[in-house]
């Protein structure tokens, strides 16, 4: 590891400035989970980390529910698994929170970093997007919005320009009759990065048909996926194993995997399609 | 857990108990000193340059760049060190040829693995050193790499070393090049009137990968060249005087002129034993005239040191009805690595070990592939030989309808049996492991439930003996300093306190047990081979042994009468004739252990034991798991290791090798493989993708001590560590083959090739 630069920001603006000023070479700095190791490795070429964490509006969850969730982008995981309203509206964040690396790593790394690390295999992604989650940026320019499925454009790039980073992501309040869940595919236990992952939220009336649904797929793509067939596959009639099996074939049609160390084309595909169906079942569940 | 002593070592007062381990407060407080801890005044930090490719011809290396840097204070490459021999020099658990040695330590005219050595430096800093290695211009010629040993047999492939050709076990050669390093072959009866008498024949091939020890310390190598032209080491290694050995004759030391120093260890499983650090400090200490420290991350350790080999294997095994095994034809080819010297020897040794076959043939080639030098790993070559036997006849139980237990014990070898490679066994634990397993609470246990399945398997490994030493002075309050030679991996500075206390009849923590440095004890042998409880419980026995003839000599003096009249009790009370009066003359230990200062001066007890025979070690394991059939992923739900340790000194660490070597067994079993791509790239080095069990993926390891005594040990001792690893995998594969009907023939079982045998069907 090079000897590196380090400032801290305490204002958006202020961390706006930094990273303008540090060009290509300045990153912005939340838990570092990611950042420090590719550092370290020499992976990317870092001069400047910009220390975000400390901005108040960085590290903080509020909800209501006329505005829905909002959570600063480096907000620690252990903070989101630990919040009462989170555990209670959101499980899905739950379980991706509380399965990102382990316990030290849940004390630093934040969903926002997990998104702008941009990884295909990112276990936050998939629940952002089936929750319709919001990315607000600052920048140069003063603050933007994008939806979290068109945030990744590649394997570690996304939408970010230079000077850019990820503020705060905003989720709207889960509608009644709804449910979500996240579910990862690792050959162990714990410890270990997705060999495909998959999140669904569906949203069923009083008569048990689906009336609103998103599935979204991981480690499958060069980007975690919106399966848009998959919600076709689902909504507008009762969940059954037609309309499962046929979201499942949604996903494994979306995919796109490599082989690599971790898993095999054919492996991927076959687990886009056993994980849709498994979160599509338990997000049906948390619905009921 | 049992603390109670055993029935076996209720006779013993120390034996069979759990004291609390020597070493144990400085390990839990962290005030124990590993290599990395090392710093001395002066010291440089180095750092290796390896290779980005599989095989590749160097043409030039260009450091002028590297050492022009500030702070660089020297580079040095293979050409800087003296020019090797090829005489073949001890490494430890094998030999190898000096050069060879060399050329693995740093290469010479050839890269021959991703991650190879080529260049090393010293430099004021561990960043500086880091950013030299980038300014050293290496020209490599690209040669296509050879990744498999069915590749690497073929006539025409590539051959990685122009001068290697097959050396057979008459001792000729075979005349053209090749990767083939050596073909043994091990015959009994005739095979063909075996496989004649049986009425099932069931014949496998299977695939292992490469496996990784996976200790969790890093590999460290610091070194001093004093003006004096003495040269001081500190490693962490499991053979202090191998370190030596094979440093000294690298840069053309004599032995007496080396001193290594063990540090605290932390793992090693036999890849601690070659050197790969401890040469380059050296050379760059001599370089520089500082001391220097070399370490290696997790990358490093994974590309470059030694795992266990990837195998081709072929067994061919023949039944009749009832379940009499009458022939096995074994077919090994093991990857060696860059350089030859492939476990494949012991793996042939073991393959049919358990069993009294009257028809056999073994044959084993070590294959040299363009992949890390393979190192001992706990039980060299036996997991992956007993892997394709033990599989195999499981499925000639299944086949036959019979309990794959029950035939193990029809089966079984017992004392005055005879291994194909002509040993014939003394007592033995064989059928002992297998009833207790029979007896046991899992296996009268019933399974139930969907996708679960249960499988055991047989193990045998050899322990070995060898050479070990020890020292202990009596202090005037009793206590008993004991100096050992040993790296202490898996307890021993305990288990061998233990055996010297009992010999004294003094307690456990009454022995102060270090582990010193090469000048500092006699020749000791590697941690390895299940030896070090076994012969430096040996030793250890001699040397109280020699502290109890010269307390009794010392007490004879102070009585004034003969030391034959004077008798050393095992409960440590010296007795003598009575005296004048008729009264009885006796001393406790620590009485006369204060006595002896101002009786003639302090005794020291010595011992060098060099012991050729061992006990032989079988296990047997029971395991159930549960198959994901969507995922492929098999959990383990229950598992239970019997095992024969002659006698358990420690039990509590007999538990620990025991569960340790199941859970490694149960790595190479599931999720550990070596995976490169075509052009030899390691693309999984690191503990993120290189996928060793933890915590979560194993249930608590149930197990059953069986002691039959080793004759051939003044306590029974057999040597426990390696054994356990052997079961896991073929148990593991009749479980899952138990729970989905699926027979897999590759290592691992991973839910890729889970799912490729079974819902994604076929290649």
């Amino acid at each position: 590891m090079q000897a590196v630069k380090y400032a801290r920001a305490g204002s958006v603006e202020e961390a706006v400035n930094l990273l303008q000023d540090g060009g290509d070479g300045a990153r912005p700095l939340a838990g570092g989970t990611d950042v420090i190791v590719q550092a370290r490795e020499r992976t990317r070429d870092i001069d400047l980390f910009v220390d975000i964490k400390h901005i108040p509006e960085l590290i903080s969850i509020e909800y209501s529910a006329d505005s829905g969730l909002t959570i600063g982008a480096a907000t620690p995981c252990y903070q989101l698994y630990g919040d009462s309203a989170i555990a209670d509206l959101y499980p899905a964040l739950v379980d991706c929170t509380s399965l990102i690396g382990g316990t030290a790593i849940q004390g630093r790394a934040s969903l926002g970093g997990n998104l702008c690390n941009s990884s295909p295999a990112a276990d936050g992604i998939p629940s952002l997007i089936v929750l319709e989650a919001q990315v607000e940026i600052a920048g140069p320019n003063g603050r933007r919005t994008v939806a979290v499925e068109d945030f990744c454009t590649a394997p570690g790039r996304n939408v970010l320009e230079s000077g850019e980073f990820v503020v705060k992501l905003h989720f709207p309040a889960p509608a009644e009759g709804s449910g979500a869940r996240f579910l990862r595919f690792i050959p162990r236990n714990e410890m270990d990065i997705a060999v495909a992952n998959a999140a669904t939220q569906v949203r069923l009336d009083s008569d048990g048909v689906v009336t609103w649904a998103r599935v979204a797929v991981g480690a499958i793509a060069p980007t975690p996926l919106l399966v848009a067939d998959a919600t076709d596959a689902l909504v507008g009639q009762p969940l059954s194993e037609e309309t499962i099996a046929a979201a499942a074939a949604a996903s494994r049609a979306a995919a796109n995997p490599i082989t690599d160390m971790r898993g095999s084309i054919r492996q991927r595909v076959h687990l886009a399609g056993v994980l849709t169906e498994r979160t599509i079942r338990q997000a049906a569940e948390r619905a009921a | 857990m049992v603390t109670a002593q055993s029935k076996e070592t209720e006779k013993y007062n120390v034996i069979g108990t759990r004291p609390i381990r020597h070493d144990g407060v400085d390990k839990v407080t962290g005030a124990a000193q590993y290599g990395a801890d090392l710093n001395l005044p002066g010291m440089l930090a180095g750092r290796v340059l390896r290779s980005p490719h599989a095989h590749a011809r160097i043409v030039s290396i260009d450091t002028s760049r590297a050492e022009a840097l500030d702070g660089v204070l020297a580079v040095i490459t293979n050409a800087d060190f003296p020019r090797a021999s090829d005489e073949v020099i001890d490494t430890g658990e094998g030999s190898a040829q000096l050069n060879w040695v060399l050329d693995n330590v740093i290469a010479s005219d050839k890269v021959l693995y991703k991650g190879h050595a080529v260049a090393a430096v010293a430099a004021t800093d561990h960043h500086i050193a880091e950013d030299a290695l980038e300014l050293i211009e290496v020209e490599y010629e690209l040669q296509p790499p050879v990744l498999s040993v069915r590749d690497a047999m073929v006539d025409g492939s590539p051959l990685l070393h122009n001068s290697l050709h097959t050396r057979r076990m008459d001792g000729s050669q075979s005349d053209n090049p090749s990767n083939t390093a050596s073909h043994l072959q091990f015959t009994k009866g005739d095979l063909d009137d075996g496989f004649a008498d049986a009425d099932v024949i069931i014949e496998r091939e299977f695939e292992t990968s490469m496996a990784h020890q996976g200790y969790i310390e890093p590999h460290n190598g610091s070194a001093y060249y004093r003006a004096d032209g003495t040269l001081d080491v500190w490693t962490s290694t499991q053979g202090a005087f191998v370190v030596r050995d094979s440093v000294a004759p690298l840069l053309q030391l004599s032995p007496s002129q080396v001193k290594v120093t063990p540090m605290e260890i932390g793992g090693g499983f036999g890849g601690k034993i070659p050197v790969y650090l401890e040469p380059l400090a050296a050379l760059l200490s001599q370089k520089t005239g500082r001391p220097v420290k070399l370490t290696m991350n997790r990358e490093e350790v994974l590309l470059a040191t030694g795992p266990t080999s990837g195998t081709y294997m072929r067994v061919r095994m023949g039944a009749k009805r009832d379940g009499t095994i009458t022939a096995a034809d074994v077919h090994l080819a093991f990857e060696a690595g860059a350089y030859p010297g492939s476990p494949v020897g012991a793996g042939a040794m073991c393959a049919l070990a358990p069993y009294d076959i009257p028809n056999q043939r073994i044959d084993g080639y070590d294959v040299v592939v363009n992949k890390p030098k393979t190192a001992a790993y706990r039980a060299p070559g036996a997991p992956q030989s007993e892997f394709a036997t033990e599989s195999v006849l499981n499925e000639l139980a299944e086949e036959l309808g019979l309990d794959p237990l029950e035939m193990r014990l029809q089966n079984a070898c017992v004392e005055g049996a005879q291994r194909a490679d002509g040993f014939t066994y003394g007592v033995i634990g064989n059928v002992e492991c297998l009833q207790a397993a029979q007896d046991s609470p899992h296996w009268q246990s019933e399974l139930e439930g969907p996708n679960r399945g249960r499988g055991i398997a047989q193990g045998f490994w050899f322990n070995i003996g060898f050479e070990s030493s020890a020292y202990a002075q009596v202090n005037g309050d009793g206590t008993v300093p004991l100096v050992l030679g040993s790296t202490d991996i898996g307890g021993t500075r305990a288990s061998i306190a233990m055996q010297l206390a009992e010999t004294l009849g003094i307690s456990a923590e009454d022995v102060r047990p270090h582990v010193v440095d090469t000048n500092s004890v006699g020749y000791t042998q590697v941690t390895g081979g299940s030896r070090t409880t076994f012969a430096g419980g040996w030793a250890a026995y001699e040397c109280a042994m020699d502290i109890r003839r010269q307390m009794e000599e010392r007490a004879a003096a102070l009585w004034e009468c003969g030391a034959a009249d004077v008798a050393y009790g095992d409960d440590a009370i010296i007795r003598g004739p009575a005296d004048e009066d008729g009264n009885d003359r006796q001393f406790t230990f620590k009485e006369l252990a204060g006595q002896l200062a101002a009786s003639g001066g302090h005794i020291v007890g010595r011992a060098d034991v060099n012991k050729t025979s061992s006990g032989p070690a079988f296990a047997t394991h029971i395991v159930d798991v549960e198959v994901d059939p969507d995922t492929g992923k098999v959990d383990v739900l229950r598992y239970t290791a019997v095992q024969d340790a002659g006698t358990a000194i420690h039990p509590a660490y007999v538990e620990g090798q025991m569960q340790g070597g199941v859970a490694q067994g149960v790595g190479m079993a599931l999720n550990e493989e070596y995976y490169y791509d075509e052009s030899g790239d390691l693309k999984n080095a690191s503990l993120l993708d290189y996928r060793m069990p933890t915590a979560l993926d194993l249930p608590m390891i149930d197990s059953i001590i069986v002691e039959v005594p080793n004759p051939g040990h003044p306590y029974g001792v057999r040597g426990v560590g390696e054994v356990p690893i052997i079961p896991p995998a073929p148990a593991v594969r009749a479980a899952i083959a138990n729970a989905i009907g699926v027979h897999m023939t590759e290592l691992p079982m991973s839910p890729r090739a889970i799912l490729d045998a079974t819902v994604l069907g076929g290649d």
